[in-house]
C-alpha cells in the first residue's frame, strides 16, 4: 500500500534522474551552451591544467583558442582551479597535473622539492612567469572615501579588507607591499612592521582567500580591499561597481607557470602558446600585466598598466624563501606574531 | 520438527550472523577507523612534545574554547527552544501542523554550504532585513542553531507521544497546577531525551564547518572555530599540527558520543 | 495536562516564530533571490555543461554510497539488535562518529590514507588506481559522512519488534534467508526507507569533506555543492543561487518523502 505522497515523491525523483540521464554528457564549461574543452573521445592527448583560482576566466578563452591552432588540435584539457596553496598541495598529494600555475613562488617550490617540477622551471626567457601584476587598492565606485595612499588606509574608521596570509597567497603579497612601502623596500624593517601592525588593526575580517575577500568586499563589507590590480579589472568586467587605485609605492606580483616533469610534449606547446601574443593579449584584456614585451608596450601605449614610481620587487625584500621564513613562519615569523598579538588585543 | 534440526539451523544461522557481523565490522573499519587512525598517527609524527605544542598554542586553545562555548550555547538554546517546539508539535493542534513538522528536518536535508550562503545573505552586509551581524560570534551561533535545530526536537517528540497522560490527569484531579505538573511529572520523563538530543546537537556543533566558514570571518581569538583552525593549519603547511588539533576534536566528539550512550542507558534504567 | 488557551496560543506563537526566523526566512530567501531575474536565467544557469555534469556526478556518487551503506546498515542493525557480543559499545560509538567529525578532518584523514604519500596511496597508484582527486575519493568521503543513517533508523525498530516471529518461523522449518526475506525485511522496511531517504539527503548535500578530496577538476570531480562554492567565488551569485535552489528543491523532495514515510512509524496527534 503506497500512499499518494510516496508515489508522487518517487515519481518526482525518477523524473529528476531521467532528466539527468537524457541531459547528455556534462562538460567543463560553466556558461550556457559553452564549449567543452575536454575534447571528448577523439583527443589524442589530454593535458591537465592545475591553476590557482583567479585566471579561470582567461584560460576559458585561451584553451579553446589553443585548440584551434595546429599544435593544439586534438588536445583535450582537464582543468582545476582553486586556492593557490590548496592546488599546490593537491598536486603534491597526487593530483595529476601537466601544467601548473600559482600566485606565489613557494607553491611552485613545493613541487620542485617534491620532484614533480624541474629545477630549471624559472630559467626560461620569461623566468617562469606568465603574467605580473601589482598590489592595488580596490575601492567603491567613485572612490567616495578618497583613498589614494597607504596612509589613507590608516585614517580613523577606514576598514581595510585583506585575506589571511596563512591561507592566502594574495594576502602575503598584500602585506609584503604594505611592509615594503613603509620600510623603503626593506631598508627600515621596524618602520615596515609598525605599519603592518597598524594596518592589521583596521582589518575587520580576514577571509580565506583573495577571491573570498573580493566577494566579501563586493558584498558590502569594508571601505577598501587590498588585492591584485587584475582582480579589480576582472570584477569590473563582471559588472561589479568597483574602482581601483594603484598606489605610488607597491610590490610587483609574479605569477608563475611551469610544466611538470611527467608532462607530454603538448604541455610545452601549450606553454609556448600561453606566452605568445594572442594569449598574452587576452590576459591583458582581463587586467593582467603581460610578460610578452610587445603586448605590454602596446597596452601601456593605450594608457593601461601605469608604472608606479615606487615599484619594488620581492627580491629587494630578500626573495621568497627568506621572506616566508622571516615573516610568515607560523611560529617564528614577525608578521605571524603581529597577527597573533592583534588577535589578543581585540579578544574579549 | 526435531529439536536437533532446529539447533543445527540456529547454529548455521549464528554462523551466518557472525559472518555478517564480521564483514560489517570490516566495512566500518575501512571506511571510518582506518582514516581516523591515520590522523592520530600523523599527529604523533613529531613526538608527544610537538603534539602538546600544537594543541596548547594560543590560537588552538582560543579556537577550542570558542568552539566549546558556542557549541554549549547552541545546545542550551536548543534545549529550551527544542522542547518548546516539540511540545507545541505534539500537544497542540493548528492548520499546517504537518507541514511544520516536516520542515523541522530541513536542516538535515539542506547542504551546509547552501545554509551558509543563505545566512550570509540574510544577516550580512546586504541583508534585506537591515541587520549586519556577519563576522560576529552571534553569526556563528545562528549558523549552528540552524544546523542543529532537529536534534532535540526529534529526540523529545517520541517520548512526549509515548507519555502516559494518566499521571498528569491524576495530578490534575488532585488539584496540582499546570506548572507543577509540568515540572514534577512531565519534565523528569523528558530529561533523558532532552539531554540526549542536546548532546547530539553539541557534538554536531563542535564539528560544523560548511555553514560557518562563509559567515564567521574566522577572526583568530574571536570567531575562529576549531574546525576552521584545522583548515588554516593545513593551509599553512603544518599538517602535523593540523592532525594534532583534529585528534583533540575527535576525542571530544568521542567523549560526547559515549556520554550520550551512557545517558541512554541511564534513561532506560530510570524508566523502571 | 490541559494548558489553558492563552498559554497555548503564546507557546504556539513563540515556537512558530522561532522556526520562521531560523528556517523559513533563509530558505524562502534562496528561492526569492534565485528567481529574481526570471525563470529563463535560472534554466540557463542549471543547464550549463558544468552544472549538468555536477548534477550527474552528485547522483552517481549517491547511487553508489547509499546502497552500500544500506546493506551495511541492515547487517549491522541485525547484529546490534539481535546478537550478543562484546564491543557493542565501542562499535556504537564508532558508528556515531561521522555525525560529529568535522568534514575538514574527514578530508585530511582520507588524504593521509589514500594520497600518494599516504598509507595505501602509493601501493594503489602502482596498481594504476587513483583514489584521491578522483571520483573514488569523493565516493569514500560521501560513504563516510552518510554511514550512520540506516543503522540508526533500523536498530530501534528491530529492538522494538523483537524476534518472536523469527523464532516462530524457525520452529516451523524456515531457513535463515527465507526468514529474513519474508519476516524481518518487511517488518523493517519503513525504517530502512527512512534511513535511505536521510542518507540520500546527506550524500547530495556533502560539501566540506568532498571539497578537500575532490581536486575540483572542472567537468570531472565537481559536485553540485562544489559548484555553488565556485560560482559564488566567480561573482556568479545568480548561478550560485540557482544551483542552491536546485539543491534546496532536492532537499524539499527528500523532506516530502520523509513525511510520507514517517506516519507509519510514529505520529502525534492529540
Amino acid at each position: 500500500m503506497i500512499s499518494q505522497h510516496v508515489r508522487k515523491t518517487v515519481l518526482a525523483l525518477l523524473t529528476l534522474v531521467a532528466l539527468a540521464a537524457v541531459a547528455g554528457c556534462g562538460g567543463s564549461s560553466d556558461t550556457a551552451g559553452g564549449s567543452d574543452v575536454s575534447g571528448g573521445g577523439d583527443a589524442k592527448t589530454t593535458l591537465s591544467l592545475v591553476a590557482y583560482s583567479t585566471p579561470e576566466v582567461v584560460y576559458d578563452e585561451i584553451i579553446p583558442a589553443f585548440q584551434q591552432t595546429a599544435a593544439g588540435k586534438g588536445v583535450g584539457f582537464k582543468t582545476s582551479y582553486g586556492a593557490s596553496g590548496d592546488q599546490s598541495r593537491a598536486v603534491e598529494a597526487g593530483l595529476r597535473a601537466d601544467v601548473v600555475t600559482f600566485s606565489t613562488e613557494p607553491d611552485m617550490t613545493r613541487l620542485v622539492d617534491a620532484g614533480l617540477v624541474d629545477q630549471s622551471w624559472n630559467t626560461t626567457p620569461n623566468r617562469g612567469l606568465v603574467t605580473t601584476s601589482v598590489v592595488a587598492f580596490v575601492v567603491r565606485k567613485g572612490n567616495p572615501k578618497h583613498i589614494k595612499t597607504w596612509n589613507d588606509l590608516l585614517r580613523p574608521g577606514v576598514k581595510v579588507l585583506t585575506p589571511n596570509p596563512f591561507s592566502s597567497g594574495a594576502a602575503k603579497w598584500n602585506l609584503l607591499a604594505a611592509y615594503g612601502q613603509a620600510s623603503h623596500a626593506g631598508k627600515d624593517p621596524q618602520a615596515g612592521l609598525d605599519y603592518v601592525r597598524k594596518l592589521i588593526a583596521h582589518v575587520p575580517v580576514q577571509d580565506k582567500s583573495g577571491r573570498e575577500a573580493l566577494s566579501d568586499f563586493t558584498g558590502g563589507n569594508g571601505d577598501v580591499l587590498l588585492s591584485y590590480e587584475y582582480e579589480a579589472t576582472t570584477a569590473q568586467k563582471k559588472g561589479e561597481d568597483v574602482d581601483y587605485v594603484v598606489p605610488d609605492d607597491t610590490i610587483k606580483i609574479n605569477i608563475d607557470i611551469a610544466k611538470t616533469r611527467a608532462a607530454p610534449a603538448a604541455a610545452q606547446q601549450f606553454l609556448d602558446y600561453v606566452l605568445s601574443k594572442p594569449a598574452q593579449q587576452r590576459f591583458a584584456d582581463w587586467g593582467y600585466r603581460p610578460v610578452n614585451a610587445a603586448v605590454l608596450a602596446a597596452a601601456k601605449a593605450r594608457g593601461l598598466f601605469p608604472d608606479p614610481p615606487g615599484l619594488f620587487t620581492i627580491d629587494q625584500l630578500g626573495g621568497w624563501s627568506k621572506v616566508n621564513d622571516q615573516f610568515f613562519d607560523v611560529d617564528r615569523g614577525s608578521i605571524a606574531k603581529l597577527e597573533e598579538d592583534a588577535g589578543v588585543s581585540t579578544a574579549k | 520438527m526435531s529439536a536437533l534440526a532446529v539447533t543445527a539451523r540456529s547454529a548455521r544461522r549464528s554462523h551466518t550472523g557472525a559472518l555478517g557481523l564480521g564483514v560489517a565490522t570490516l566495512y566500518l573499519s575501512v571506511i571510518v577507523l582506518l582514516p581516523l587512525s591515520a590522523v592520530v598517527a600523523r599527529s604523533l609524527d613529531g613526538g608527544l612534545g610537538a603534539f602538546w605544542d600544537a594543541v596548547s598554542s594560543r590560537q588552538a586553545v582560543a579556537a577550542l574554547r570558542f568552539t566549546l562555548l558556542v557549541s554549549l550555547a547552541t545546545a542550551a538554546i536548543n534545549v529550551a527552544g527544542g522542547t518548546l517546539i516539540a511540545w507545541v508539535l505534539v500537544r497542540d493542534r493548528f492548520p499546517g501542523k504537518r507541514i511544520v513538522n516536516a520542515l523541522i528536518d530541513l536542516p538535515f536535508a539542506l547542504p551546509t554550504i547552501v545554509a551558509g550562503l543563505t545566512l550570509l545573505t540574510l544577516y550580512g552586509p546586504r541583508s534585506p532585513l537591515g541587520i549586519d551581524i556577519a563576522y560576529t560570534q552571534l553569526a556563528v551561533l545562528l549558523a549552528l542553531l540552524f544546523v542543529t535545530l532537529p536534534f532535540v526536537i526529534r529526540s523529545v517528540q517520541p517520548v512526549l507521544i509515548e507519555l502516559d497522560r494518566e499521571m498528569e490527569e491524576a495530578a490534575l484531579s488532585l488539584g496540582a497546577r499546570n506548572a507543577t505538573i509540568f515540572r514534577r511529572i512531565v519534565l523528569p520523563n523528558l530529561v533523558p531525551a532532552i539531554l540526549s538530543g542536546a548532546a547530539l546537537a553539541f557534538a554536531r556543533a563542535v564539528g560544523e564547518f560548511g555553514s560557518i566558514v562563509l559567515i564567521s570571518g574566522n577572526i583568530p581569538f574571536r570567531t575562529q572555530v576549531s574546525s576552521v583552525y584545522v583548515f588554516k593549519l593545513i593551509e599553512s603547511d603544518a599538517p602535523v599540527s593540523a592532525a594534532a588539533v583534529s585528534t583533540v576534536l575527535l576525542l571530544v566528539s568521542l567523549a560526547v558520543l559515549l556520554g550520550i550512550r551512557a545517558l541512554g542507558h541511564w534513561g532506560a534504567r530510570h524508566d523502571r | 495536562m490541559t494548558v489553558d488557551r492563552r498559554w497555548q496560543i503564546s507557546l504556539r506563537v513563540l515556537a512558530l516564530g522561532y522556526l520562521a526566523l531560523l528556517l523559513l526566512v533563509p530558505v524562502g530567501l534562496i528561492f526569492y533571490r534565485t528567481f529574481e531575474h526570471g525563470v529563463g536565467a535560472v534554466w540557463d544557469s542549471i543547464t550549463t555543461p558544468a552544472a549538468i555534469h555536477a548534477f550527474q556526478l552528485t547522483l552517481e556518487v549517491t547511487a553508489i554510497a547509499v546502497p552500500l551503506n544500506t546493506l551495511f546498515g541492515i547487517v549491522m542493525a541485525m547484529a546490534l539488535a539481535r546478537g550478543e557480543w562484546r564491543g557493542k559499545g565501542l562499535v556504537n560509538a564508532v558508528i556515531d562518529l561521522p555525525f560529529a567529525i568535522s568534514p575538514v578532518v574527514i578530508g585530511l584523514s582520507l588524504i593521509l590514507v589514500y594520497g600518494t604519500k599516504g598509507w595505501l596511496g602509493g601501493a594503489l597508484a602502482n596498481l594504476g588506481v587513483q583514489v584521491i582527486f578522483s571520483v573514488p575519493g569523493i565516493v569514500l568521503a560521501t560513504i563516510f559522512v552518510s554511514l550512520p543513517f540506516v543503522v540508526r533508523e533500523v536498530t530501534p525498530v528491530l529492538r522494538e519488534i523483537g524476534d518472536e516471529q523469527e523464532q516462530a518461523a524457525a520452529t516451523l522449518g524456515a531457513g535463515g534467508w527465507t526468514t529474513f526475506r519474508r519476516i524481518t525485511l518487511p517488518s523493517i522496511r519503513w525504517g530502512v526507507a527512512y534511513g535511505v531517504v536521510l542518507s540520500v539527503a546527506r550524500c547530495i548535500g556533502e560539501f566540506g569533506a568532498v571539497s578537500v578530496v575532490s581536486g575540483k577538476i572542472a567537468g570531472q570531480t565537481e559536485t553540485l555543492t562544489l559548484l555553488v562554492e565556485k560560482r559564488f567565488g566567480n561573482f556568479d551569485l545568480a548561478g550560485a543561487y540557482a544551483a542552491s535552489a536546485l539543491l534546496a528543491l532536492i532537499a524539499l523532495a527528500t523532506l516530502l518523502a520523509m513525511t510520507a514515510i514517517k506516519p507509519r512509524r510514529e505520529e502525534g496527534d492529540t
